[in-house]
């Protein structure tokens, strides 16, 4: 792969075309592309808008609880360096949490739909559309779509309606309605395709609310950059609370907003080590797994260019996590981007590697993080032993796991 | 230059009629049947193919194109495939225009240099890219025009007369006119809306404009003919496939001529539209 010139700076992307160097761009149809100039347009006056601004933060605060919290995970930092001086290496980094689990709605899904519905506010339009794969993006679309008072219908794959009930339950008691998509696998991939399908059919009135850094031109932007609170929360936390920014920030990357909220006001910070870490699977051999940018190559898919599963005719696979959140065959644009030019490192964790993380963060700090989490709390189990005490790791706790009781429970062959 | 969509479109208007533009999807149930239903398109009446190629996310279509994807994959049709089976078909019909249609990342993939070269070299005349605006046409529209190959873009309800000089930049061969908003195979809009559309896109090119999406009937094709250049049917061609295939994908009936029959009957309705709208 050839490398990109290094830029001066890694976080003014996209350009006016809406590329990511050779990623990101508008593969949309016709019927759309007239909606997704006027989605940009809008979107370039809210953002400098103060009274845009003022109306997120607001609810941002007294509706979705920021800021959260950043936390020191002094159990699971303890429990990594007995682990670390078990292998005689006397070593192990502070982890901290950016606890976005703490949010409402559980995740940091709120962030971006918080912004959104404003913005579909903004427009004029009457309905809300959504994809889901756990189904937290569907909960917080529903809960923003209760808040406002807008109709909203929710795609999910039929696979993941099944593996993420209670989600669905809370997306109905919210008003939603959660239509099971049974295309392909039934999952992530499939959702959205059939978000696109109502979206070009109900061009006139319908607000489609997409829910990660992907697609065509401006979401990727708009969606990191109402992400990017976490990133930009993380940083002044930790100047207050260690007097210094971290050395290794990690956040897992399914589409990859909760990583680019995280990473993106950390790019510039040279001296920051940036890992997103991706679904493994079952391993990188098969093709069980969801590690687009680790065993893909590049594609378009839904609206953008970007690493992609796929076979050498170009059909998109549907690859496989053990979570739903993780289990989509592409990545946002600007991961692949930051992939290629090698300012962020992306890595794989296998199913069996966020299981054993799932219980124990759960066991050493009293917190059930989500699975899609679990991976990246997976990673520093790998890489702080072999750290020293005096650095520090930020690990972005994206969601909570109660979602994923019955899945966690089924793999370790229990009932409940 | 001129390819031979337009000396086909310019015989047609000089015989006072409507193109009729058939759409199936290559490699649907399997490659041999497929080409026979190719083959047997000329006779039945179409006088432009289209020829789709298989996705496995075709954002823009409807169960029923969708499904036939799905078979024709399963089948194991490729792009390689199905540029064969445009240059076999070509082999015996050197007039008949074909028009790739489907989406970028097949293509994006096979590269898209070779893809021009290959394409030229099996006798593809134009290409239908649903998800290539001309926001990104540098990617292959442009190069295509280069390699002599039409560039057919879709115009929509959405496209406004605002950005209609935008999206007919570089269009050549023919306007595809998609009569409403959402997926192929849906019921077809009023189709006094539609004329009144294709009145306002020729008010902008002197291109033929054609009609497609939601014409399943020999009586919608013929109220659709009577304004337009052409009518484009997809979805009932696909859907006639459909129909001979068992539960476990068997062939209760010969495809090819399940298509024949139809594509006879639309092409009546295709060729008495302007008789219609003379009278």
């Amino acid at each position: 792969m050839n490398r990109p010139a290094m830029p001066n700076s890694f976080r003014t992307g996209p350009d006016e075309q809406g590329m990511f160097g050779i990623f990101g761009g508008r593969f949309v149809a016709e019927t759309l592309m007239p909606l997704i100039l006027d989605l940009e347009e809008q979107w370039n006056k809210a953002k400098n808008d103060p009274e845009f601004k003022a109306e997120l933060e607001n609810l941002s605060t007294h509706y979705a609880g920021r800021p959260s919290k950043l936390y020191f995970a002094e159990g699971l930092t303890r429990y990594l360096r007995e682990v670390s001086s078990a292998k005689g290496l006397g070593g192990g980094a502070k982890v901290y949490f950016k606890r976005e689990d703490l949010n409402h709605t559980g995740s940091h899904k709120i962030n971006n739909c918080l912004g959104q519905i404003l913005l579909a506010k903004r427009m004029g339009k009457k309905r809300i559309i959504a994809e889901t794969g756990a189904g937290q993006h569907g909960v917080a679309s529903a809960t923003v779509a209760a808040r406002f008072g807008y109709p909203c219908v929710v795609y999910m794959g039929a696979t993941d309606v099944a593996r993420q009930s209670p989600n669905v339950f809370r997306m109905k008691l919210l008003g939603a309605e959660v239509r099971p998509v049974t295309a392909g696998h039934g999952t992530l991939k499939d959702a959205m395709n059939e978000a696109l399908r109502d979206w070009v059919t109900n061009v006139e009135d319908t607000y489609y609310l997409i829910g990660t850094a992907a697609g065509p031109h401006p979401y990727p932007e708009l969606v990191r950059d109402f992400q990017s609170v976490i990133g930009t929360e993380a940083r002044a936390q930790m100047l207050e609370q260690e007097g210094r920014l971290p050395d290794v920030i990690i956040a897992a990357v399914g589409g990859g907003s909760n990583a680019i909220g995280l990473f993106h006001p950390f790019l510039d910070d040279k001296d920051v080590r940036i890992i997103g870490i991706e679904a493994g699977g079952r391993g990188l051999d098969g093709v069980e797994h969801c590690a687009s940018m680790n065993a893909g190559a590049p594609g378009v898919l839904h609206g953008n260019r970007t690493y992609l599963l796929q076979n050498a005719d170009g059909q998109i696979l549907d690859g496989h996590s053990i979570s739903a959140g993780l289990d989509y065959p592409g990545v946002g644009p600007e991961h692949a981007w930051l992939r290629d030019s090698g300012r962020v490192e992306y890595e794989p964790i296998l199913d069996e590697e966020a299981l054993e993380a799932f219980q124990l963060t759960t066991r050493v700090e009293g917190i059930i993080p989500a699975l899609e989490s679990a991976h990246a709390i997976a990673h520093a189990m790998k890489i702080v032993p072999k750290m020293d005490t005096d650095q520090i790791v930020i690990v972005n706790l994206s969601g909570r796991g109660d979602k994923d009781v019955h899945t966690v429970a089924k793999m370790l062959g229990m009932e409940i | 230059m001129t390819t031979r969509i337009d000396r086909r479109m310019a015989k047609l208007k000089s015989e006072g009629r409507p193109a009729f533009v058939t759409y199936f999807m290559g490699g649907d149930p399997d490659y041999d049947t497929s080409l026979a239903i190719m083959k047997a398109l000329p006779g039945a009446g179409s006088d432009v193919i289209e020829l789709g190629m298989p996705f496995s996310d075709p954002m823009a279509d409807g169960p029923a194109i969708q499904a036939a994807g799905l078979r024709a994959l399963k089948g194991g049709q490729t792009l390689v495939k199905t540029l064969k089976m445009a240059s076999e078909f070509r082999a015996g019909d050197d007039e008949t225009p074909i028009v790739l249609m489907g989406y970028y990342n097949p293509i994006y993939v096979y590269g898209v240099d070779r893809f021009l070269a290959d394409a030229k070299a099996s006798g593809i005349d134009g290409l239908i890219v649903v998800d290539l605006p001309p926001e990104m046409d540098e990617e292959l529209c442009v190069p295509a025009l280069k390699a002599g190959i039409n560039f057919i873009r879709l115009a929509t309800p959405t496209t406004d007369d605002k950005r209609l000089p935008k999206v007919l930049e570089n269009t050549s061969g023919f306007v595809y006119y998609v009569s409403m908003t959402g997926i192929t195979g849906s019921a077809l809009a009023d189709t006094a809306k539609v004329s009144a559309a294709v009145k306002r896109i020729k008010g902008h090119t002197a291109l033929p404009v054609c009609v497609g999406f939601g014409v399943k009937t020999a009586e919608q094709a013929r109220t659709i003919g009577a304004s337009a250049d052409g009518v484009v049917v997809g979805t009932a061609i696909v859907n006639a496939v459909a129909n001979v295939l068992g539960p476990k994908g068997e062939k209760t009936a010969d495809p090819a001529e399940a298509v024949a029959t139809l594509v006879s009957g639309l092409a009546q309705g295709v060729r008495s539209a302007r008789l219609a709208a003379a009278e």
